[in-house]
């Protein structure tokens, strides 16, 4: 498996993430925002999590106009597997390749603990690793991880199967506890909380490491 | 020209901060505040002369950048 993990200015999750992919097996190459092109090859995109360009105007709203987002538009649009944690998510949505949009947690603190997940589906290279509704522990760090979407997306999630994980204790207000969510596709999965903290055990945990070793086994049957 | 752009989250979208606010002002003794919502002002000066056509680039920072149109709402002001 070739995964591409993006750097954009103010990332700080980027390292953790490209672990997260080499210790599943991975070849990882780093890519700096301003790459128009994605490398040869590449099976996955990781957007990490961070607080790129400072959280400016809207978390992920500039990144998501960095030179590399086009390539990972196109990337995404022939099929490509995009895996985006935390500012990641943020990304995406305002990309438009998930739907829906990340706001202030409903409690106004930022969010800095390990939290329980149900995995939501069954039909998911990211959740293979994972027996359907296994419950996991993933550490959250954010402070605008509040999961809105409105009355007919939320339908159209639930009716397809998009809803990835939930909250077991929901700890910003997401709507419908939704911590990660599924492109139409079921290619691209955005998550607020981090499975690259939870792939070690000096991290405290290694729920994590199922989701990378689920994209490796998948990649390498490809 | 001068523009402005204000932008707002969308009336059905709840607003946490909005409400801390209004908490903090109750709590300074500002009574009868009865919702608070908040959002973001920006201004731009552009070097562009013509009316329609700043009007026109505005809608489209607004569509793409300015403002996210999931859960939020935008008002163009050419000052």
């Amino acid at each position: 498996m070739k995964a591409a993990v993006i750097t954009f200015p103010g990332s700080n999750c980027d390292r953790d993430l490209a672990e997260g992919f080499a210790i599943a097996g991975a070849q990882v190459e780093r890519v700096w925002h301003k790459q128009t092109e994605l490398p040869p090859g590449t099976d996955i995109v990781g957007i990490p999590g961070g607080f790129s360009y400072g959280d400016y105007l809207r978390c992920g709203a500039i990144a998501a106009q960095s030179p590399v987002a086009r390539a990972i538009r196109d990337f995404a649009g022939r099929g490509g597997h995009v895996l985006g944690i935390c500012n990641g998510f943020q990304v995406l949505t305002e990309m438009g390749l998930l739907p829906g949009a990340l706001m202030r947690n409903a409690g106004l603190k930022f969010i800095c603990k390990p939290v329980t997940l149900r995995v939501a589906t069954a039909d998911c290279v990211f959740c293979a690793g994972y027996a359907p509704g296994a419950e996991v522990v993933f550490p959250v760090a954010h402070h605008d991880g509040n999961y809105t979407i409105n009355a007919e997306g939320l339908a159209r999630l639930q009716g397809e199967d998009q809803v990835a994980f939930r909250y077991g204790a929901n700890p910003n207000g997401s709507t419908d506890d939704i911590a990660g969510v599924l492109s139409a596709n079921r290619r691209v999965l955005g998550m607020m909380p981090h499975p690259e903290r939870a792939v070690e055990a000096a991290q405290g945990g290694t729920d994590g490491s199922a989701l990378f070793r689920a994209l490796a086994g998948m990649m390498a049957r490809v | 020209m001068k523009a402005r752009v204000h932008v707002m989250l969308k009336d059905a979208v709840l607003d946490p901060q909005g409400e801390a606010v209004r908490h903090a002002l109750a709590t300074l003794g500002f009574a009868g505040v009865e919702r608070v919502r908040q959002g973001k002002v920006i201004d731009l000066d552009l070097a562009v002369a013509d009316r329609a056509a700043a009007a026109a680039e505005l809608r489209a920072m607004c569509e793409k950048l300015l403002a996210n149109t999931v859960i939020e709402k935008y008002e163009i002001e050419i000052l």
